[in-house]
């Protein structure tokens, strides 16, 4: 036996010990996420002693290095944990804007100290991390962006407003693109910040989204000090640590076209019913099956890019491939699960809906192709930087 | 095992992409098909096929052949499907030889497998009867005669039907037509008495066969498999097939894809390149991430088939169904995106369009892999 396949037998034999039956259930709704920091409650005994085990494994994060919370493992060891992980159905223990975005960047741009600081409590999940990018007048075109980082010798003075942070209502910490050079060339005047929200002058609103939901804020900085040390990278080439970022934020994207929970032809025979095993509707039938098709080929697209991320075989742009793909194949999902609910997946309120559980997800899901880069602006991307098409 | 090519492979893909480039690039299909060439192939090109090895790729050396595997056999589907080569690669090589290894009759193996490798065998499968792709409803008759059976009814679709040595015949030996139990497979001599066959050039100028069977008399020993059971014998080389045609389709679309783009940077109007245009660049991108996601599926179909092959079929199919579909939507892009001249015989690109359209229909469209998965997954 390989080491390889020693690995995956002691993975599966570990996950099913240690991984309650609770935890295999697919997601109900998003309340059933574990997002970490100093304010979070666990939903249940079982959500509790899953995340407890993983951190003690440092499997939250499994390919980082030991010193910061990870296993060590190599990528093809990760994969395996992963890949046993979707077998028994496993949540994740912890979902983490820390360990998907700030993370990856920090290790590679961030300092030792920096390093030592921050990691390990992203890896326990002790504190919870928001993504300060977008403005008001700089979406699509972010590098436009204007919150103002202020150089006052040992700190910085911040001044300025986000908008679409995710969770800052409930985050501890921010990682923040600011410009520190307003006379430079838009893309060479931006840092990379870290800060905690509870600093005096940062305040956050919740934005009510179609969905009836509140996943994003603005967020408002009015003078906030900030010391000179939480600077990520060189200054003023913030750009570069952000952009490093986004691939990471297009990778976690483009995951939520992964297959996950109850599968869709299932749902659509429940509500539906078959006949002589073929579902009753056979139009939605033919869309779901072309659905089941290109999800499966897109979570071997992701498998693979990222075998040729490793082997140095892919061009770094490939991320907005995925993003692009993953977030429009997740919205036609929710199409689809609509269909296959009917009017019953209409209800906004009651609790035979969970509260419009349905309906509110699906209308969540359109933002997957605006949020982290519109589909629009991943499309400029792919016929720029890989196909090399001029004036994009 | 990770998802890209290993270093043999890697050169088994450098080989075949120089070979084929050079020897047999869209300019040697349409010397064929103008010269209305009796045989739809280059003789003389398959003999070089064997001389590079590919003819025995999926055969073991003992047999003469190179003992490579699937995704080898993808690799060299996928460069001939790039340049439209006609070549009984498919029918022979691929298809043919997994159906006899598999069933594993060492004399016949041994009698027929090493001509193969050398070029001078050529199989064809005769399976499907109708217009679309439904292997289970096979009628052809089968009925117990003397010292083995009379083979009746007829068949299309047949890959170089005309030009094979020796015909793969699925045919009912009991039950309805229908049912998957039932059927045989047999090895059936093309110039058998009884045997009527008639050339079908197809749209893509590529080898296809209509052929009846009339009480054609063959014995107990031309059974390929087990009489009644031929079902996984005959699902497990059309996996194969489909895998390959997979490939093929997928070089296809990125040959018409790779000619696109060039012309989207060369061709000019309102005093710039065509490709400046945004409209044009997010076609461009949407049909790069179509391409490159088939491409995923099919490499990890030919490795399941490699690694795990009696649990392929879904994969297979999902690389089936997909490859169908971006390589569709590949060449209908290529034709639109190099307005009047995509429409010209003389230019290259209509012969893209026209084999994506066969390949498609080539072993299940994507509809027949659709509904494959659908009932798999009980909906």
């Amino acid at each position: 036996m390989s080491d390889l396949e020693q690995f995956r037998k002691e993975t599966r034999a570990w996950l099913e010990a240690n991984c309650p039956p609770d935890m295999r259930l697919p997601l109900e709704d998003d309340d059933d996420r574990y997002w970490g920091g100093r304010n979070a409650k666990f939903k249940s005994e079982g959500q509790r002693l899953w995340f407890e085990r993983m951190v003690g494994r440092g499997w939250t994060v499994p390919e980082w290095p030991k010193e910061y919370g990870g296993a060590g493992l190599s990528r093809e060891e990760g994969k395996v944990v992963r890949g046993e992980m979707r077998r028994l159905g496993c949540r994740s223990p912890l979902d983490s804007f820390g360990i998907w975005m700030l993370g990856p960047a920090l290790l590679r741009y961030g300092t030792p100290e920096q390093k030592r600081e921050y990691l390990p409590p992203i890896a326990r999940g002790e504190i919870r991390w928001c993504q300060g990018y977008s403005e008001p007048n700089a979406g699509s075109d972010l590098a436009s962006l204007a919150t103002r980082a202020e150089d006052k010798g040992d700190h910085f003075v911040i001044n300025g407003q986000k908008i679409w942070t995710s969770y800052a209502d409930k985050a501890d910490w921010i990682f923040c693109l600011v410009r520190t050079d307003p006379a430079a060339p838009k893309h060479l005047g931006i840092s990379f910040i870290l800060f905690d929200m509870k600093s005096p002058g940062v305040s956050t609103k919740p934005i009510l989204l179609i969905s009836g939901k509140s996943p994003f804020c603005e967020t408002f900085f009015d003078d906030v000090r900030v010391p000179k040390g939480r600077i990520v990278g060189e200054i003023n080439k913030g750009w570069e640590v952000a952009k490093y970022l986004l691939t990471h934020e297009r990778e976690m994207i483009s995951a939520i076209g992964l297959p996950g929970g109850r599968p869709l032809g299932q749902i659509a025979a429940d509500s539906l019913g078959t006949e002589a095993g073929i579902l009753a509707d056979t139009c939605l039938r033919a869309d779901i099956a072309r659905f089941d098709i290109d999800a499966y080929a897109f979570q071997l697209a992701l498998e693979r890019t990222g075998d040729q991320l490793k082997a140095k075989q892919a061009n770094p742009a490939i991320s907005s491939m995925l993003k692009y793909y993953g977030a429009e194949l997740n919205k036609r999902r929710h199409e689809l699960l609509m269909s296959a609910g009917g009017s019953q997946a209409l209800e906004w309120e009651s609790e035979r809906s969970r509260h419009g559980e349905a309906a509110r997800s699906w209308l969540r899901t359109k933002a997957n192709s605006i949020e982290g880069g519109t589909s629009e602006v991943q499309l400029n991307v792919i016929a720029k930087r890989i196909l090399e098409l001029a004036g994009a | 095992m990770p998802l890209i090519l290993n270093e043999e492979q890697a050169l088994v893909l450098d080989s075949a992409r120089a070979f084929l480039a050079d020897r047999a690039p869209v300019s040697h299909l349409r010397k064929l098909r103008d010269s209305r060439d009796a045989d739809g192939f280059s003789r003389a090109l398959w003999k070089q096929f064997a001389e590079m090895g590919f003819c025995g790729t999926l055969l073991p050396e003992e047999l003469g052949g190179s003992g490579l595997g699937y995704v080898e056999a993808g690799v060299i589907m996928e460069e001939i499907g790039r340049n439209l080569t006609p070549s009984p690669f498919l029918s022979t090589a691929v298809v043919g030889a997994t159906t006899l290894m598999r069933d594993g009759n060492k004399a016949r193996n041994q009698e027929l497998l090493p001509k193969l490798a050398a070029g001078d065998l050529l199989l064809a499968l005769a399976v499907d009867e109708h217009a679309k792709h439904a292997p289970s409803a096979t009628a052809l008759k089968a009925a117990r005669s003397g010292n083995g059976f009379a083979l009746s009814g007829d068949k299309c679709f047949v890959v170089d039907g005309h030009v094979a040595d020796f015909l793969i015949v699925a045919a009912r030996s009991a039950g309805s037509p229908g049912e998957t139990d039932g059927l045989t497979l047999f090895l059936v001599d093309a110039k058998a008495k009884g045997i009527d066959t008639e050339r079908t050039v197809m749209v893509d100028a590529h080898n296809a066969a209509r052929i009846k069977f009339d009480r054609v008399q063959v014995d107990a020993d031309t059974v390929i498999g087990e009489v009644d059971h031929g079902w996984p014998l005959l699902e497990g080389a059309l996996n194969v097939g489909r895998a390959a045609v997979a490939a093929e389709l997928t070089g296809a679309g990125q040959g018409a894809f790779e000619r696109t783009l060039g012309y989207l940077k060369d061709r000019k109007q309102f005093g710039q390149p065509i490709g400046s245009f945004q409209a044009m660049q997010h076609r461009a991108a949407h049909l790069f991430t179509e391409l490159e996601i088939t491409q995923a599926a099919v490499l990890k179909a030919l490795q399941t088939l490699d690694g795990d092959f009696d649990r392929a079929a879904m994969v297979v199919s999902v690389a089936k169904a997909r490859a169908g579909m971006s390589a569709t939507l590949a060449v209908q892009e290529a034709v639109q995106m190099h307005g009047g001249i995509g429409m010209t015989d003389e230019f290259d690109i209509g012969f893209f369009m026209k084999r994506a359209r066969v390949g498609q229909e080539l072993f299940g469209d994507a509809g027949f892999h659709a509904d494959r998965i659908a009932r798999s997954q009980n909906y």
